[in-house]
């Protein structure tokens, strides 16, 4: 899954018989009715193996977008007292210290994923060998095919003409399918507000020419933001790069069209396994499997049909 | 080493993850597992304050394997002088180096001086007890110390061979620091000591370079200034000083605290490192020739010409030669005022007013009761900040209204809050790590009565100048006589009008002068601060200029402007050979043009401009004119690198490892302690753990450092009180190693307090194999460490964790041992209200604490405490 390169967002003849509700979809924007002349699609490219975990990334994001604390509570999870994306998180810096990577091999391995032991509890000296600490700025996906947008039932998530997914607070009225429709945990309806929110890609500094504030804030470039053809040759290189540096857990997530959500507008370079990072395996949009839903449902309700008919025919 | 640079500056650190990307090899030395060890290619934990015995260790083997850069070593520092016979060393005197005296605990540095010059001369200028009073080592920031007779022909043995020459004294003294001593000492296992020696040599000679980052984590030390010489004598073994991708880079603690020092805030120097005169001082003359020599190389040999400037800035038209430019118009120091000491003075009643401006000591200085005490006994205290600080608050919320020693009622002191302006508010400079100005303009107004710092005190000076109007004491005149009048759009002083006068005028013609080289010691210019003489040239503001890297090359000249003359690299004349050649192409960076006759290249020459490499000055040159064509340390008196300082610091000529002031065990390597020289104020209300030889330090079993994180801003002021920034840290904790955790019963999130003789401070566990618990000597010593920065007010509040040090000071520069200490911690929440004193007043039992420990500073010496005021 994660191991997958991308592999080009030209639709090949089977793809073009695809439902649109997952694979590949080379013009986002375009399926969702803007004009031929739209902006390339942007996103992001968080090459995690150069984050620093400053946060700049998180308060860069919170100031420009009016987002609010979300409380003032140590968590004990590293350096991490964000926790978790949500209504009041755009950004979320994920802290990991590990005892012992993950080896590269596949197959049944120790992920080196966080224990439920309280730490300290079985570490010391000895495991210490190989500890490392990996730190990682989470953001929204913005999906190929976006769960939440697919479900949103008033129109108020909508696709821009920069293939990001964005909510329209003035339309958005709190139902809430968004939150479960996302495969990743990313939307949360605010507090005491309701309204679902989320990172916008900032809208509206790409409506200026301004990159994201994220991006901008972000001192090592851990964050990149552009177009995203780009943005995934570029990855691309990088995680060969840093393979033949001999960083062999390296990996792309999210960048592959072929995923189930079609490959994401923000994508990552991972250390490790996704799980260890917070992220899900293999994330699937819920409505991937609407069409054969349909089809079964369809198939169901022609045999009551049949059945019915049967049953009317043969009381006869 | 002693950096949390991906922590503390991220976004300098931004060059060091590039260069990483370009294959260089970080490496990481630091009691504590940081972000900045997370992406080094090594990180090796050492315990606290033993800094110096691991540097000791690098030079130990670079002097016995002999991987240095031996034709830069021979050429360019003093490793061939010889020295005095007299000189004896800490191998000779077990852990002391010759001319100790034990009534004021200095130094007499006169033995430590080469063979050849007049030790006389040369030493008076820190002669022992007087130097360590006024911090006179402090004195060099922008150059070395006068050496008499350091413009003549020095005695050398360009061979390294003869026993009294630098070079077999340097080895000599560090021939103890093994790979198994530091083992012992700092508990780095010698493989890892090894890998570090290895990578560190392999960046030297001709091809390459190391650079040497560190941060408070070395100069809040007892021994601070000597961790940062020890790490100079590796950089100048190693030929990696004045050269691309050498150097040793200190990360000061904030955006413009460079400019601090240049232009300073301290009791004993004036702008470019002038010394503070004292009332030996009797005119200008006796001041200039205790700053220079007369037989010196270098520039320090102008020194007239920069006073006589800075007294023009000053007073203008009333300073003329016949009143000696108003030398006497300047104040005299006559010991100590350094802030700890003025802390002291206020708890004792000696100081009455006190001016805050972006300093929050209540929070951030060691010994935070101390502070706090010493405030509350003011008449007037006048706090300038972004926002109600601790420092302005402390009669109504410190700890000591909770334990009933300040009664908000019956506090003597008025504070006066005034709301400041910030950064984005004011326009003016910050001077950053790298000696470079950069203007900033203004981008908003300042809100309501928020104004600028030089509005304030272009204000505060007319006013006072008001009052005082017409006044015949004597004493008023300093101030009357002032040339005060900075361009004013209305009624806000231009921050580039007082730029034009810190780069100087050339008063005859009204021009602003284009360098320091264009001052002159006859009254005919002025300059606020010589070494920024420049900033100014061609009547444009050459900090404001900012042409992007990218349409430059590698060195960026066009962006900002650098002291002195916009170099980028000090001493640049080091990355040519001694022809004048670059080492190598791949480090070039200037280098000599025989045909046109100038030194020419990527940066600006630090370097006469004409003098070409093989130049012999004549007999009896001083000054400039006696530097050699391969002298490139152009500010030093001899011209040259200095492995060993025969003077210029008060605590020995070469680093030694001392154990800090509170230490869990005895110096391995000598009898003497620890530094020798070190600054005590024994008194009641400044307690020491104990530390060996004294017994019952098993009270104070480990080892605690404090440090800062990315998320927060120091004591907190402009961190704590927003609240995007104080979510990311809500509560103050403290990382224990889960050996430690083991020990005290203490669970992740739980509650445990830190207690010194000074202080218990209470603190939410963080468990974590981040820290490390080390095998020193014989047993295994943890270590904590807490962030620093909460305290009483804001959105997050908390104890404050500097509230747990004393106050003891390295000897050359005043600054605080605030990076190790020894303490407790148990399990649960500190006791509180009057119950806290009798809790500490019992460990001070337990530990037999007296005014008297920690004070016998010589460690078989007598004690050194102060008298009851």
């Amino acid at each position: 899954m994660t191991e997958n390169l991308p592999t080009g967002n030209l639709p090949t003849g089977k793809q073009l018989f695809r439902n649109r509700l997952s694979g590949p979809l080379p013009d986002v924007a375009g399926e969702a009715g803007h004009e031929a002349d739209h902006p390339p699609r942007v996103g992001f490219f968080t090459d995690t193996s150069v984050c620093i975990g400053c946060k700049a990334c998180e308060v860069a994001c919170k100031e420009w977008n009016h987002v609010p604390d979300a409380g003032f509570d140590l968590l004990g999870m590293s350096f991490d007292n964000t926790g978790h994306l949500g209504a009041d998180a755009w950004r979320h810096v994920a802290f990991i210290e590990q005892q012992r990577p993950a080896a590269p091999v596949r197959g049944a391995q120790d992920l080196g994923m966080p224990s439920f032991d309280r730490p300290g509890t079985r570490t010391g000296p000895e495991a210490r060998t190989d500890f490392r600490w990996l730190m990682a700025s989470d953001v929204c996906k913005h999906c190929t095919h976006a769960g939440c947008l697919d479900v949103c039932p008033t129109g108020a998530l909508f696709r821009t003409e920069f293939g990001t997914v964005v909510v329209q607070q003035d339309i958005c009225n709190g139902c809430g399918y968004c939150v479960s429709g996302c495969p990743y945990g990313v939307i949360q309806r605010r507090e005491g507000d309701g309204r679902a929110q989320k990172c916008t890609l900032c809208y509206d500094r790409l409506r200026v020419g301004e990159e994201p504030a994220c991006a901008k804030a972000c001192p090592t470039d851990s964050i990149q933001f552009g177009e995203l053809d780009e943005l995934r040759a570029r990855a691309a290189e990088r995680v060969e790069r840093l393979r033949e540096r001999g960083e062999a857990g390296a990996r792309l997530y999210g960048a592959d069209p072929e995923d189930g959500v079609g490959g994401n507008g923000a994508f990552f370079l991972l250390l490790d396994e996704p799980e260890v990072y917070g992220l899900p395996p293999d994330p699937v949009v819920p409505t991937r499997d609407l069409p054969a839903m349909w089809k079964r449902a369809g198939l169901a309700a022609v045999a009551f049909a049949a059945a019915a008919v049967v049953a009317f025919a043969g009381g006869r | 080493m002693g950096s949390n640079m991906a922590e503390a500056h991220p976004v300098g650190f931004q060059w060091v993850m590039e260069a990483k990307e370009r294959g260089a090899k970080v490496l990481h030395v630091d009691p504590r597992f940081t972000r900045t060890s997370a992406h080094a290619d090594l990180h090796v934990p050492l315990r606290a304050g033993s800094d110096i015995a691991f540097l000791g260790g690098v030079i130990n083997h670079v002097l016995t394997e002999e991987p240095d850069f031996r034709e830069y070593l021979v050429a360019y520092t003093n490793a061939s002088f010889l020295l005095s016979e007299d000189y004896r060393d800490t191998e000779d005197l077990d852990g002391l180096f010759s001319g100790y005296d034990d009534a004021t605990a200095s130094y007499d540095p006169a033995s430590w001086q080469y063979e050849t010059v007049d030790r006389e001369g040369s030493a008076e200028q820190h002669a022992g007890a007087s130097a360590k009073e006024t911090s006179t080592p402090h004195q060099h920031g922008s150059g070395g110390p006068k050496v008499e007779g350091g413009s003549d022909r020095i005695a050398a043995d360009p061979t390294l061979r003869h026993p009294r020459c630098v070079y077999q004294v340097l080895k000599r003294h560090f021939s103890r620091y093994t790979p198994e001593v530091v083992a012992r000492v700092c508990g780095v296992s010698e493989e890892l000591f090894r890998a570090v020696c290895d990578l560190w040599t392999a960046n030297s000679g001709r091809e390459r370079t190391g650079a040497l980052v560190y941060s408070v984590g070395w100069t809040q030390h007892s021994t601070g200034a000597q961790c940062i010489r020890a790490g100079a004598i590796i950089q100048l073994l190693l030929g990696n000083i004045g050269r691309p991708g050498g150097g040793v880079f200190a990360l000061r603690g904030h955006a413009g605290i460079q400019g601090s020092t240049d232009i300073p805030t301290l009791f004993n120097l004036l702008p470019g490192y002038l010394p503070m005169p004292t009332p030996e001082h009797t005119d200008l003359e006796s001041y200039v020739d205790s700053i220079r020599a007369d037989r010196q190389k270098g520039f320090w040999r102008n020194a007239d010409a920069y006073a006589v400037s800075l007294l023009k800035e000053y007073w203008g038209d009333n300073a003329t030669a016949e009143n000696d430019y108003c030398f006497d118009h300047l104040p005299r120091i006559t010991g100590d005022h350094g802030t700890y000491r003025t802390v002291m003075d206020m708890v004792d009643g000696k100081v009455f007013g006190y001016f805050l401006l972006g300093q929050n000591p209540a929070v951030g200085s060691a010994h935070g009761r101390l502070q706090r005490l010493g405030m509350a006994n003011l008449d007037w205290l006048v706090v300038r900040d972004l926002t109600m600080i601790e420092s302005a608050s402390f009669w109504k919320d410190s700890p000591e209204v909770e334990t009933g020693e300040i009664a908000p009622e019956r506090c003597r002191t008025e504070v006066f809050f005034f709301p400041a302006a910030s950064h984005v508010e004011k326009e003016g400079t910050f001077t950053q790590t790298q000696r470079m100005l950069q203007w900033r303009e203004k981008a908003v107004e300042p809100r309501g009565d928020q104004r600028s710092e030089l509005w304030f005190f272009y204000h505060l000076g007319r006013l006072l100048r008001e009052r005082l109007a017409g006044s015949t004491d004597e004493r008023d005149r300093p101030l009357l006589d002032l040339w005060w009048d900075y361009e004013v759009v209305g009624d806000e002083p231009q921050a580039d009008d007082v730029l034009r006068r810190i780069n100087g005028v050339d008063l005859t013609t009204g021009r602003l002068v284009d360098g320091y080289t264009g001052l002159r010691a006859d009254g005919t210019t002025a300059a606020g601060c010589w070494i920024y003489s420049g900033v100014y040239a061609d009547g444009v503001n050459q900090a404001a200029r900012r042409k992007p890297g990218q349409e430059q090359d590698l060195y960026a000249t066009e962006w900002g402007w650098a002291w002195p003359m916009n170099r980028r690299v000090l001493y640049n004349r080091a990355s040519a050979d001694l022809e004048g050649r670059p080492w190598s192409e791949r480090k070039a960076l200037v280098w000599w043009d025989a045909e046109r006759g100038e030194w020419t290249g990527h940066d600006v020459p630090d370097f006469e401009r004409t003098k070409p490499p093989g130049h012999v000055p004549p007999p009896g040159a001083v000054g400039p004119d006696a530097l050699r064509g391969d002298d490139p340390f152009i500010m030093q008196a001899d011209g040259k690198g200095w492995l060993f300082a025969p003077s210029g610091l008060s605590d020995g000529p070469l680093p030694t490892h001392y154990e800090p002031h509170e230490s869990p065990v005895r110096n391995a390597l000598y009898l003497q302690q620890g530094n020798p020289a070190r600054k005590v104020y024994g008194r009641p209300d400044n307690p020491s753990n104990p530390a060996p030889p004294e017994a019952r330090g098993e009270v104070f079993p480990y080892v605690l450092t404090t440090a800062r994180l990315t998320e927060h801003h120091t004591a907190g002021g402009m961190s704590r009180t927003l609240s995007h920034l104080a979510e990311l840290q809500p509560e103050l904790f403290v990382e224990v190693s889960p050996e430690l955790a083991r020990e005290r019963g203490l669970e992740h999130l739980g509650w445990a307090h830190v207690i010194t003789s000074r202080a218990a401070v209470e603190a939410r566990v963080v468990v974590t194999d981040r820290m490390r618990s080390l095998p020193v000597h014989d047993r295994l010593v943890h270590q904590v460490w807490l962030p620093y920065h909460w305290g009483a007010t804001g959105l997050v509040t908390g104890d404050s964790p500097n509230d747990l040090f004393g106050v003891v000071v390295d000897p050359n520069v005043f600054i605080q041992e605030s990076k190790v200490a020894t303490c407790d911690v148990r399990r649960g929440r500190r006791p509180r209200g009057p119950s806290l004193l009798r809790y500490l007043e019992d460990y001070r039992r337990r530990a037999g604490i007296t005014a008297e420990t920690g004070t016998h500073v010589r460690t078989t010496g007598p004690a050194h405490t102060e008298e009851d005021p």
